[in-house]
């Protein structure tokens, strides 16, 4: 049985999960930072991450995005393959709503036309698309506002099938190492092991909207996930890069089938505001 | 050590800013990012008027979001400070005695602001909900056409920032690092 969905209705689930997103951290966001600030034995880390609670707070309560930077609009469209889009252009509805989320909700408009040329096209689109096909008759809209100081510490890596898990564990720490204070920490980490060069990347993107308590189905994965995130913390790079305990707050893997000759790592750097949100139509 | 400071800060006052200081700013300064930066210096490198003084000010890499109704400013935290490495060499020789950004800046920008005699200082970068309440003026001065990236001249009270590199050239990510 096919489903009409008009694409008038994206658009307004869109704008408003660009205005939720860039208020509102989810719970399990919340929720680490008091873990953080409770584990946290420097007291000028400690100090910092309660000013990050507090801005969490005064963000929600007098409606002020949490980071100037409100990002690129990157969204996750999984789309059932019993849907069929009705009312108009879907790739226009996606970024009507995007336009009138950035715009309404007093977002910053962050995108510039063309990458040399640098000249913004006031409304925050477009967006990044990312779609999949998925059994069913529903709609589910991941939308993650990407900021760019994270973004431009992220790194892929083709490592060699020799590198083997070691090989793993040190280009993450050395990514987090050489982001430094710049990506804003504390930081949540998300990466992509196998696949290709492009599908390395984009799972990377995507472990970032993972729950922060989510470990990877494979034990052999979950267990690098959790070696990184205790030796990350290690590195004294601490909130806002002043030093302590919390230097991550949360590090996913995703990954995928890959190639004899390779084993593609991408590792998307997000700060401490990783914001998204979804619905489901 | 905690201390108050007022902006602009006269080259006198940032000599007595140690690396890993903690302060509370208050007064007037000049946000100026990526492409206002760009604007000045190649106007400075054409010998053209550039549209402040820059003789001991104080800029923020800041692009706030657009203020709410009743608001003064947005969102407003510091942007990654290395994109301006370029560029803060040129200002630091016409005057400029303090910057405020986030993160890491390059050889060049140590041996300028030592040799100028000015400080970097790290806003908490991601807090840009809570430094906007520091902020109680706001106005565009020029590079209107740039959107959220013009020019702005800032009235702030009380806002917190680190002190990473001081006159001397100490750096205080570096000295964390080797803790």
């Amino acid at each position: 049985m096919i489903r009409e969905i008009d694409v008038k209705l994206l658009t307004e689930e869109i704008s408003k999960l660009c205005i939720q997103a860039t208020h509102f951290l989810s719970q399990d966001m919340v929720d680490a930072f008091q873990k953080a600030y409770e584990k946290e034995r420097k007291p000028l880390a400690k100090e910092i991450l309660s000013q990050l609670q507090e801005n969490l707070s005064i963000a929600g309560e007098d409606m002020i995005p949490i980071c100037q930077d409100t990002g690129m609009a990157v969204i996750f469209m999984e789309v059932g393959q019993d849907v069929h889009f009705v009312g108009g252009d879907l790739y226009e509805a996606i970024n009507k709503g995007v336009a009138k989320g950035y715009t309404e909700g007093y977002l910053r408009k962050s995108v510039v036309e063309d990458p040399l040329l640098r000249v913004n096209t006031k409304d925050n689109t477009p967006a990044v698309i990312h779609y999949s096909v998925v059994p069913g008759d529903q709609v589910k809209i991941t939308l993650a506002p990407k900021g760019f100081g994270s973004e431009n510490m992220s790194k892929v890596y083709m490592l060699k099938p020799a590198d083997g898990k070691e090989g793993v564990v040190n280009s993450i720490l050395d990514a987090i190492s050489a982001a430094g204070p710049n990506a804003c920490p504390p930081l949540v980490i998300g990466a992509g092991l196998g696949g290709d060069f492009e599908l390395a990347a984009k799972m990377a993107k995507h472990a970032l909207t993972l729950p922060v308590e989510y470990h990877s189905p494979k034990e052999h994965i979950a267990e690098i996930e959790r070696e990184v995130f205790e030796k990350a913390n290690q590195l004294n790079i601490g909130p806002a890069g002043l030093g302590g305990d919390t230097t991550v707050l949360a590090v996913h893997i995703e990954s995928f089938p890959t190639h004899i000759a390779g084993m593609p790592l991408a590792v998307n750097m997000c700060c401490h505001v990783n914001r998204h949100a979804s619905v489901v139509i | 050590m905690r201390k108050e400071i007022q902006l602009p800060l006269t080259k006198e006052q940032a000599k007595t800013l140690k690396a890993g200081d903690m302060c509370f700013a208050t007064g007037v300064l000049y946000t100026a990012r990526d492409a206002a930066h760009k604007r000045m210096y190649d106007s400075l490198l054409n010998g053209e008027e550039i549209p402040i003084s820059l003789e001991e000010t104080a800029l923020y890499y800041l692009g706030p979001t657009p203020a709410r109704e009743g608001n003064v400013i947005g969102s407003a935290g510091p942007t990654t400070a290395s994109r301006m490495d370029k560029y803060t060499p040129l200002l630091l020789g016409k005057g400029v005695s303090a910057v405020i950004g986030k993160g890491k800046r390059n050889e060049e920008v140590h041996r300028a602001i030592k040799e100028h005699g000015a400080v970097y200082f790290a806003a908490i970068g991601g807090a840009g909900a809570l430094l906007s309440k520091c902020i109680k003026k706001a106005e565009v001065i020029a590079y209107d056409d740039l959107g959220t990236e013009a020019i702005r001249r800032l009235e702030v009270e009380q806002l917190p920032v680190v002190v990473i590199i001081d006159t001397m050239g100490n750096d205080y990510y570096e000295m964390v690092e080797k803790e």
